[in-house]
């Protein structure tokens, strides 16, 4: 990592690093309401976790160690920018404003999706690898042909930059000049495939070869990746192009709730990570250079508390949707098949029983 | 009533110059659309008056072009896309399978995902290999989707526009055998709804189904057939899914014989389908079994003997004697 050009505005040990071209622009209440998203979205996460485990969720996959990297750039977003998600960025949905109880209905497996993408500007989750950056490339041509001062944001991780959409991506967006912003989590691991089978040469030098600008940013510093998102969303905004931002960072997990790290992994790689904790650093940066007190820490700590029992509660009373929902939204318009289906399952008894 | 008489490529051409002229949203997207007006020339002229923003020449990546065409249409635009030739469509299948069939759903119905995938489908024109395929089934298998066929310039003219004009993503197959061919076409009155089959040729011994470039080879059949006192009556599909079992089951339970021709090899194919639905709604009132006379199970053969694979007038006639014959 040390070798590569890394944008960092923050050390691990939580001390301000300058840099020539980015400066951080944010005061300490928006540094300390950074902490406190990292902070919920962490305690959504083990919360998720746990539902998974005691069998309430058919699936969870953790982001720790990816809060730093979610929060900045899902901060850095404006309301009327368009975020085209994987399934891994509850940070960004959070930022957002999507209830967390909407984030688990997919992994609660009561919905493929979960909330309004257009009320939200966030899209719903795409499972398979590197689709949604395609969709972002073209939703930012629809700015363009639009004439609006808006960006959109593709999310990914190391393990989709090996597939063929996400690299004609790249190509549509240089192309067209794309008001678009690729966003790849580098967190060092797909499933058991380390980085270094998905690149030879670090990511973000790949957009050189494209003809736009790539930049690693240190992922587990938020402040970083804040600036660095802003800057690049702005460029775009103003007609500047695309930009692929590599943030550099860990899974700390595993991949999901059906994965087991130690068969891949060494616990040295991990207590390495261990020490660049996101959240620890920019805690010790608000008690050195902004004197905040620990009861503040222990409000925000029972404020995550609060949202998460509050989720629990949410996801326990989602019930097994009606099973004649499934016809639901299959098409637009109507379709011999979803009605001979929908009158299969009322006759059968099975399901439009509450209808 | 205005009519003239114009080549299917026209027909398409004009069609898509009406659905641009009436709605600005609508943009067409795909290889070498542009100043070459693309390899069939359907959007002949198209990017020179409609510019360069709205008739996209795309980067030569078909997953690009649908994947793109998908985050278009959640920004509300209606994207045709060209795909140069039926066998170059697989690397877009991720993309339509995965993002275009079923985003209206995952989103509960927030995204409307109207957009257009042209494809230049089946054989006929001589070409070399990955030109002459005939994918219809693997979109047809999917839900979300609708695959529909022209066979006629009047039919392209109006579907083409109709596609356009629906609210969910639409395979539509062009049978480019027949580009070239001059038929009427009316541009007041649509003929009938996009997924109405038609029934071409009324007749009382047999069905014959079809769709796309093997329409006019069984109106052809038909003719013959009528020569030697076999009455032929002709349905065409145009719509591959869904399928219009309403209009086949009155005309098959009038027959009580059916036909179903198609390039397609055989196996898990429209023509399976449509045997096996009419089965069911018709039992009764069938004499003999339904056959499909289609393409054999192999990879689609060299051209240079690709009219002993595709349905011939023989073929066909030899499938209509095979029904009528059957238990005599």
């Amino acid at each position: 990592m040390n070798q590569e050009q890394v944008i960092q505005l923050l050390s691990p040990e939580g001390e301000r690093v300058t840099n020539p071209e980015y400066t951080c622009s944010l005061n300490g209440e928006e540094i300390f309401s950074l902490y406190r998203d990292m902070t919920i979205i962490r305690r959504i996460c083990t919360e998720s976790t746990s539902l998974q485990r005691q069998g309430q969720l058919a699936l969870w996959a953790p982001i720790r160690g990816q809060e730093a990297a979610q929060i900045g750039a899902g901060r850095a977003l404006a309301p009327n920018d368009f975020s085209f998600p994987s399934y891994r960025e509850h940070g960004i949905a959070w930022c957002r404003g999507i209830p967390p109880e909407n984030m688990l209905r997919l992994f609660r497996a009561v919905s493929n999706g979960g909330w309004d993408p257009n009320k939200y500007h966030h899209s719903v989750p795409a499972i398979v690898l590197g689709n949604q950056v395609l969709n972002a490339v073209g939703y930012a041509m629809g700015i363009q042909r639009d004439g609006a001062e808006e960006a959109a944001v593709a999310f990914f991780g190391d393990g989709a930059s090996s597939q063929g959409d996400v690299l004609e991506s790249f190509v549509w967006a240089a192309s067209f000049n794309a008001p678009v912003v690729f966003f790849c989590q580098n967190n060092q691991w797909g499933i058991s495939t380390p980085s270094s089978v998905q690149m030879k040469v670090p990511l973000y030098k790949r957009a050189a070869g494209f003809g736009f600008p790539g930049i690693r940013v240190d992922g587990n510093d938020v402040l970083a990746v804040y600036e660095v998102t802003k800057h690049a969303l702005e460029n775009a905004r103003a007609g500047g192009g695309p930009t692929l931002i590599e943030a550099f960072t860990y899974r700390m997990g595993a991949h999901t709730t059906s994965d087991d790290p130690t068969r891949y992994r060494i616990d040295a790689e991990v207590e390495i990570w261990n020490h660049r904790d996101p959240i620890e650093r920019i805690k010790a940066l608000l008690v050195r250079a902004y004197g905040v007190k620990n009861s503040q820490f222990e409000d925000v700590t029972t404020e995550a508390d609060e949202i998460a029992m509050k989720l629990r509660r949410d996801v326990l009373a989602m019930d097994r949707p009606d099973p004649i929902t499934m016809f639901d939204h299959a098409y637009a318009d109507e379709h011999p098949l979803i009605e001979e289906g929908r009158r299969e399952l009322i006759e059968l008894g099975i399901g439009g029983l509450n209808r | 009533m205005t009519t003239s008489t114009m080549t299917m490529a026209k027909a398409l051409n004009e069609g898509l110059r009406r659905a641009m002229e009436k709605n600005k949203k609508v943009l067409l997207m795909g290889e070498d659309i542009g100043k070459l007006g693309g390899v069939f020339r359907i959007t002949d002229g198209l990017q020179k008056d409609f510019g360069e923003d709205r008739v996209i020449d795309a980067p030569l990546g078909e997953s690009g072009i649908v994947g793109t065409a998908v985050g278009l249409a959640i920004r509300g635009y209606r994207t045709v896309c060209e795909i140069q030739f039926d066998g170059f469509v697989y690397p877009a299948f991720d993309q339509i399978v995965s993002q275009v069939a079923k985003l209206h759903k995952r989103s509960d119905g927030a995204y409307t995902m109207g957009l257009v995938i042209r494809l230049p489908f089946q054989g006929g024109i001589g070409a070399i290999e990955h030109h002459s395929e005939s994918p219809e089934a693997y979109f047809a298998q999917t839900a979300g989707l609708r695959v529909v066929s022209c066979s006629t310039p009047n039919d392209a003219y109006w579907m083409i526009q109709q596609s356009i004009e629906h609210d969910d993503p639409i395979i539509f197959c062009e049978p480019k055998s027949r580009y070239w061919e001059k038929g009427e076409v009316n541009t007041d009155v649509p003929p009938r709804g996009l997924f109405e089959a038609a029934v071409l040729r009324e007749g009382t011994d047999v069905t014959v189904i079809a769709y796309g470039g093997t329409v006019k080879t069984c109106r052809r059949a038909a003719d013959t057939a009528a020569l030697e006192g076999t009455s032929i009556e002709v349905i065409d599909a145009r719509s591959v899914a869904p399928l219009d079992f309403e209009t086949m089951k009155v005309s098959v339970e009038k027959t009580g014989r059916l036909v179903v021709v198609q390039e397609a090899p055989h196996s898990a194919s429209i023509g399976s389908e449509i045997i096996s639905e009419l089965t069911q709604r018709c039992f009764y009132s069938m004499q003999a079994p339904g056959i499909v006379v289609s393409g054999y199970h192999v990879p689609y053969p060299p051209t240079r003997i690709e009219e002993d694979y595709r349905p011939t007038v023989e073929r066909i006639l030899d499938g209509v004697d095979r029904v009528i014959g059957f238990g005599k």
